[in-house]
């Protein structure tokens, strides 16, 4: 049979509840092989999409089309292809991890073995143990192995990694790496930049319900003109004082882009050697004191701050 | 096709295999199951365990107007037999023993014979005035036209606990049925477990057909405890056929378990299928005949105290226990039953939030 080209392929999505817009015409496209982050602030639309995505929720409108078929028609054959692991699952408390891989390993046609599900995500030490004694990133990988458990042609995290320690979220990044390098496809919903630019080979930034960037994590960061970001703290911390400096620090040498923010000043910057001492200079002469500057190479982070105006953890 | 075959009942097995694993991994659920309706039937069995035949006790007044004779004498025709206790007492006495219940009627001697006080509504104080009217008379030389042969029976099946434990288990494949059902659907749709299931291939009459099927099995050995207790204890024989016994208890179980399926086929969190529960099981719990029989409700009342489920269920395992009833002549209480299961289902599939 042909394979389709895209793995997930989503036209002018929209979801309507009673008094909100959660997803507002989003278009989506995601290559087979690829891992694709979705990337935005809490209530950006991102679980909402991903839940039409894996056909749980109904869209107001719009096309979805998943490995080429349509929920409608297709979704016995869907639910064989799909891995899923839902933003927040409570797995049953009393039973053991190698239970739960039991039954979730039942439900589907195909699969790995329960044995080798347990050693994918490191929990063979827990095999015996009960849901509820697991820790948190424990809980997290079991979730993962559930939705891998059936061998997906494509995985579907929606934010595997909020809340979880260091190494939990490094050995999760692994088994996603790993998934990939044998074929699979991905989506995954993240509010952590480094996450996305470990993990991710394209990115979609989704603000209100709508795609507001595109592109691999270096294109976005490229886009905002610089590499580097500069952070001044003033003296004062008056609105208006703090807006002036941005407006006049926006036509210094080797500055791309200068916005006041609560208490702060940023700049995006080309070339730091050049800009840094213009701005020094150009504080030095408004007579503002510097209490505090900071450099960094630029995020996806500051993409977003640069979109929207807003932090993505607010 | 013979893959997805195998594939649908290994799923079948492993989610009636948690369903098992979580019921008895879970020690308050095996105490109301098991535990409890032994403890009831224990207790309710001690409580209104059958006694001998109770003498009635009567006051015997002593009027300032009446010679004291007359009083002596009517508490010696009183105290000569078993059936009465006489006691002597001054009139406010007797007023307060009549009115709390320490004696059942009181004699007043008068110049012309003997006047009765006594409340008509008690069955006690009816008992009591007839017995004690019987005696006085005879003695006072009345005679009996004839004298009637004396037939007495003890029947089996006529004691409370006879009546209880068949009660019991019908009010325990109810509330097993509901909580248990319901109760557990509910809280996997809180923590999403529900959702995540339907993100897998999982069939929803694979996952419904599990947890029947576990619902049957848990009754199967819900029964034996309580039936092997009332027999050993309080020697409670089962009437009829061990087998109409239990599928009538599976006919029942399953109609209680469909019922706490439609219950809980919208609730987001266990307390509102806890208050559809209750809702649902409060009338029946008082009107069905669970702990007395449903006939003392009014006439008006009784068309639908009938149509309930636990009625029917309670009426059929009573006439098998007691009266050794054939599956066919309990025939309507069963069609009953299977009439609010299929009414039920029909009603939760179509009700039934999956996501």
């Amino acid at each position: 049979m042909h394979e389709p080209e895209l793995a997930v392929r989503c036209r002018g999505l929209v979801k309507r509840y009673a008094d909100v817009t959660a997803v507002d015409g989003l278009d989506l496209d995601v290559r087979r092989g690829e891992c694709f982050g979705l990337l935005g602030p809490n209530g950006a639309g991102k679980t909402t999409t991903v839940e039409i995505l894996e056909g749980l929720l109904e869209p107001t409108s719009g096309e979805v089309e998943i490995l080429g078929r349509r929920w409608k028609t297709d979704e016995a054959w869907l639910r064989q292809q799909l891995g899923v692991s839902l933003q927040e699952t409570f797995l049953p408390e009393r039973l053991t991890v190698r239970e739960i891989l039991a039954l979730f390993r039942s439900l589907f046609e195909r699969g790995r073995d329960v044995d080798s599900a347990i050693d994918l995500v490191a929990l063979r030490e827990k095999e015996h143990a009960r849901y509820a004694a697991l820790s948190g990133g424990q809980r997290q990988r079991l979730a993962v192995a559930c939705a891998l458990v059936g061998e997906p042609k494509l995985l579907f995290l929606d934010e595997p990694t909020t809340g979880l320690d260091p190494q939990s979220r490094r050995m999760l990044w692994e088994v996603v790496l790993a998934f990939k390098k044998q074929g699979g496809s991905v989506v995954l919903t993240t509010h952590y930049m480094d996450e996305a630019e470990r993990l991710c080979d394209r990115v979609g930034v989704v603000d209100h319900g709508k795609m507001i960037a595109l592109g691999t994590p270096k294109e976005l960061i490229d886009s905002l003109g610089g590499s580097q970001i500069v952070e001044i703290t003033l003296a004062t911390d008056a609105e208006e004082t703090l807006a002036a400096v941005a407006a006049a620090l926006r036509s210094a040498p080797g500055v791309q882009h200068a916005r006041a923010q609560v208490g702060r000043v940023v700049l995006t910057v080309t070339e730091l050697h050049v800009a840094l001492p213009a701005v020094l200079a150009e504080l030095r002469t408004r007579g503002q004191d510097l209490t505090n500057l900071s450099t960094h190479h630029a995020t996806l982070e500051d993409v977003f701050v640069t979109l929207t105006g807003r932090a993505l953890r607010e | 096709m013979s893959e997805s075959r195998t594939t649908r009942l290994s799923a079948i097995r492993q989610i009636a295999l948690m369903r098992l694993r979580l019921f008895y991994r879970e020690p308050g659920a095996m105490f109301w199951t098991f535990g409890f309706p032994l403890v009831l039937s224990f207790v309710l069995g001690i409580a209104f365990r059958s006694r001998g035949p109770e003498p009635v006790v009567v006051a015997v007044e002593a009027p300032a107007d009446v010679p004291l004779a007359r009083a002596e004498q009517a508490h010696a025709i009183l105290s000569a037999g078993t059936d009465v206790v006489a006691r002597r007492m001054s009139p406010p006495d007797a007023e307060i023993a009549l009115r709390t219940g320490k004696v059942s009627l009181v004699v007043v001697p008068t110049s012309t014979g003997y006047a009765y006080r006594f409340d008509p509504t008690r069955p006690d104080s009816r008992l009591a005035r007839a017995v004690t009217d019987n005696l006085l008379q005879r003695a006072d030389g009345r005679t009996d036209t004839f004298q009637p042969e004396l037939r007495t029976v003890t029947a089996r099946g006529a004691r409370y606990i006879d009546f209880l434990v068949p009660g019991l288990i019908g009010f325990g494949l109810m509330s097993t049925g509901l909580w248990g059902i319901g109760f557990s659907l509910a809280e996997m749709r809180t923590k999403k477990l529900l959702k995540r299931l339907m993100a897998t291939p999982m069939r929803r009459t694979d996952f419904l057909f599990a947890f029947l099927v576990v619902r049957a099995v848990l009754l199967l050995t819900e029964l034996p405890p309580l039936l092997l207790f009332a027999h050993f204890v309080f020697d409670v024989r089962i009437a009829g056929s061990l087998v109409s016994l239990v599928l009538i208890a599976l006919l029942g179980g399953l109609t209680f378990a469909v019922m706490g399926l439609l219950l809980a086929s919208r609730a987001e969190n266990p307390q509102v299928v806890s208050g559809l529960i209750n809702v649902a099981s409060f009338p029946m719990y008082l009107c069905s005949g669970v702990f007395f029989s449903s006939s003392k409700f009014p006439d008006v009342m009784q068309p639908f105290i009938r149509a309930l489920p636990l009625t029917a269920l309670n009426d059929a395992l009573r006439a098998v226990m007691i009266e050794g009833a054939s599956l066919v002549s309990v025939g309507r209480e069963l069609a009953i039953c299977a009439a609010w299961g299929l009414g039920c289902f029909a009603l939760a599939l179509r009700l039934f939030k999956w996501r």
